[in-house]
């Protein structure tokens, strides 16, 4: 998407009237293709994997996760990463369960305030070290995530919430579907538009991608990249803050372990998605496609009866193949944007 | 007017020697600290029984960090060092247990596992150009899956017993565990190649600019790939420590240790961005960390402040510098500045 956009903003009219090739050469092509053909095939071999109560749980197993590689896109765009991620999602989803305890008849609405700006308030951390100190991102949140990671460890202890301690409503968000589709999907996507609208068409938005690509340039030309880059962190606590809520609502037990480990799948399903990693191109949407198609490989793998010892290596080979698919594009898009502008002159 | 304002800034620096002000410098004093005050203060913490204890938990980390600070200095960076070592363990519990060859050719079979693995990520990022970042998170899913895909969930735990004790055997009563001599000679042989090879020397010029590297005749590629396959073969070395430490082959041997290592790599003083960090400075982060969370573990402190105190460490050692960089200059430009206005004062009154 927006390496069209900008493509067709420059590009003289000839090169522009093919829209189904346009189309075709989108980023989250190749992603859509393989997710759509992992479904179909599995469908294939196994027609319950279609059924209404499979595609409920597919759906909801994905959830979380658009929403971890949404706010993780932002970040990665503007050529920075999250590491710390997976500590948050703990810290939120165990403060969750830590406030119904305190206050039972909490408003639901509130919590996830609480939870989203809770959230916000450590992603800041994160961008306030980042850009102030000038030192890499991956560095910062690595040294956050264990800081994060001990907090919620001397916090919680041995102690565990479970789901059953939780207000019934809130339990109810992960179950209760509205035309088939569950409620905390619905959020996940409605998280996605606003992101992909924001990203692909407001000034801050487009900014990021401008500091994604050359840095130093997007300050000479006048961008505050400083501030940019901390929104962006924000942006991504925020996020994981609310997947940290839904957490609490999905699964049986939050406690001291909690989104650990969950960095690392967060920033493979950016990678699939076709964010590259050091920053300047990819959308959100795709990053969403990514983390469907990640989780979606589980569920396929069980209900095609492939040895689940099979699952990880398939998702490294995934990573790879997005990983090269993405630099064979790259280097397509320089050689024509090369032959175009040695035309121009 | 113009020569002061050189003066000013690049005066001749007096005081301490060049190698007691740098950063290695402070993290050994850092170290010291810790050691004293954990001898004076932590019950039982001077005896040779930590001695002991503290190096065979610290092996692991050591021995990966020499490899990975390389690969960091040439400004790259390798996240599937532990499942490398993990998919080493689980070949080593199947050779071992399906195919009855001898246990020295289990560990020659093995050691190429990592080889291998090693030269697959050098060959992605160098021959095809991909990031390493992103190709090494892939291959640290790869490998960790091929793992669970050789052993299953199972378990092999039936090693020699001579090799099971050799790998937590301690030399005579000085508690030094006998493994510490292969760890010696691994970080002799990283910190030689680093320091005193032109090779080596390269990988700093390297990981500082890529295009001046290739200018001044280093082979880029090249070295990288090998760089590659050096933290491939020792990570499977320490799978094989792994496995005969805990006398147990399994998928998940090693788990989540990329970070531990790459924080105390960053923590000895190596700059994520290349081109900076030295052999010496990375061994005393890995013995930092290794002792204190030795001594706050030993002084009854619960397991999850350790976690903060790491995490801590690891951005003091990076806002650190970064901040006294900046208040430093704060300081020469106000210093410049007075000097300037006083110059300019003096001057209009001479005039």
């Amino acid at each position: 998407m927006t390496t069209t956009t900008v493509l067709s903003e420059k590009t003289p009219a000839h090169e522009r009237r093919n829209p189904v090739a346009a189309f075709v050469r989108q980023r989250e092509i190749p992603v859509a293709a393989a997710l759509v053909a992992l479904v179909l095939i599995t469908f294939a071999i196994n027609p319950l994997f279609l059924s209404p109560q499979s595609v409920k749980d597919l759906l909801l197993n994905a959830t979380i996760m658009i929403i971890l590689a949404v706010g993780q896109a932002l970040v990665v765009i503007t050529r920075n990463v999250d590491l710390s991620i997976g500590s948050i999602v703990g810290l939120v989803a165990f403060g969750t369960g830590s406030l119904f305890n305190i206050a039972p008849g909490m408003p639901i609405p509130l919590v996830f305030l609480i939870g989203i700006v809770f959230g916000g308030l450590l992603g800041a951390v994160n961008g306030l070290l980042v850009t102030l100190a000038k030192v890499p991102a991956l560095v910062i949140t690595l040294g956050t995530m264990y800081i994060y990671r001990g907090i919620l460890s001397t916090w919680a202890g041995s102690k565990q919430y479970f789901s059953g301690d939780n207000p019934k409503e809130f339990g109810n968000l992960s179950v209760d579907t509205f035309f088939g589709f569950p409620i905390i999907t619905i959020m996940a996507v409605v998280v996605v538009v606003v992101v992909a609208v924001i990203l692909g068409f407001r000034r801050g938005g487009r900014d990021l991608y401008a500091i994604g690509s050359d840095p130093d340039a997007a300050k000479l030309f006048g961008i505050p990249t400083g501030r940019r880059v901390m929104a962006a962190f924000i942006a991504c606590g925020a996020l994981t803050g609310l997947a940290g809520i839904l957490y609490a609502s999905r699964y049986n037990s939050v406690g001291a372990l909690t989104g650990s480990g969950l960095e690392l799948d967060v920033v493979a399903a950016v990678v699939v998605g076709g964010v590259a990693i050091f920053g300047g191109s990819g959308t959100v949407v795709g990053a969403a496609i990514g983390a469907v198609l990640l989780s979606t490989i589980t569920s396929s793998l069980t209900a095609t009866r492939v040895d689940k010892f099979w699952q990880q290596a398939i998702v490294g080979v995934l990573i790879l193949a997005a990983i090269v698919i993405d630099r064979v594009v790259s280097i397509r898009n320089t050689r024509k944007l090369r032959v175009k502008e040695a035309r121009d002159v | 007017m113009s020569e002061t304002l050189i003066d000013t800034s690049a005066a001749p620096k007096r005081g301490l020697p060049r190698w007691l002000r740098g950063n290695d410098a402070i993290i050994f004093a850092v170290l010291l600290v810790v050691i004293l005050v954990s001898c004076i203060s932590v019950k039982n913490f001077a005896s040779t029984l930590t001695v002991g204890f503290l190096l065979i938990q610290i092996v692991p980390i050591i021995l990966i960090a020499m490899p990975m600070a390389l690969v960091i200095i040439s400004g790259e960076i390798d996240l599937s060092v532990a499942s490398t070592a993990g998919l080493t363990s689980a070949v080593m519990g199947v050779l071992w247990r399906d195919s009855g060859l001898d246990i020295g050719i289990v560990i020659v079979l093995c050691l190429l596992v990592g080889v291998a693995a090693g030269a697959f990520n050098g060959f992605l990022i160098t021959t095809l150009g991909l990031p390493s970042l992103a190709v090494t998170i892939g291959t640290l899913a790869l490998y960790r899956g091929l793992a669970l895909v050789v052993i299953g969930d199972g378990k092999v735990s039936n090693f020699p017993t001579w090799l099971t004790d050799l790998s937590t055997a301690k030399i005579g009563a000085t508690g030094i565990p006998v493994v510490m001599i292969l760890v010696l000679v691994v970080i002799a042989f990283f910190g030689v190649l680093l320091h005193f090879t032109p090779f080596g020397r390269g990988l700093y010029a390297l990981g500082f600019s890529k295009e001046a590297a290739t200018f001044v005749g280093i082979r880029v590629g090249h070295a990288k790939f090998w760089l590659f396959v050096a933290t491939g073969l020792v990570s499977s070395l320490v799978g094989v420590y792994w496995t005969l430490r805990f006398a147990s082959a399994g998928p998940d041997n090693a788990t989540g240790i990329e970070l531990s290592v790459i924080a105390a790599v960053l923590l000895g003083g190596v700059s994520i961005f290349g081109g900076k960090g030295t052999i010496p400075g990375v061994v005393a982060g890995v013995l930092l960390i290794g002792t204190l969370t030795y001594a706050l573990r030993l002084a009854k402190v619960p397991e999850t402040t350790l976690t903060i105190v790491t995490g801590a460490l690891l951005v003091i050692s990076v806002v650190g510098p970064s901040l006294t960089g900046w208040i430093r200059e704060r300081i020469r430009l106000a210093r410049v500045r007075r000097e300037v206005q006083r110059l300019s004062t003096s001057g209009h009154i001479s005039a």
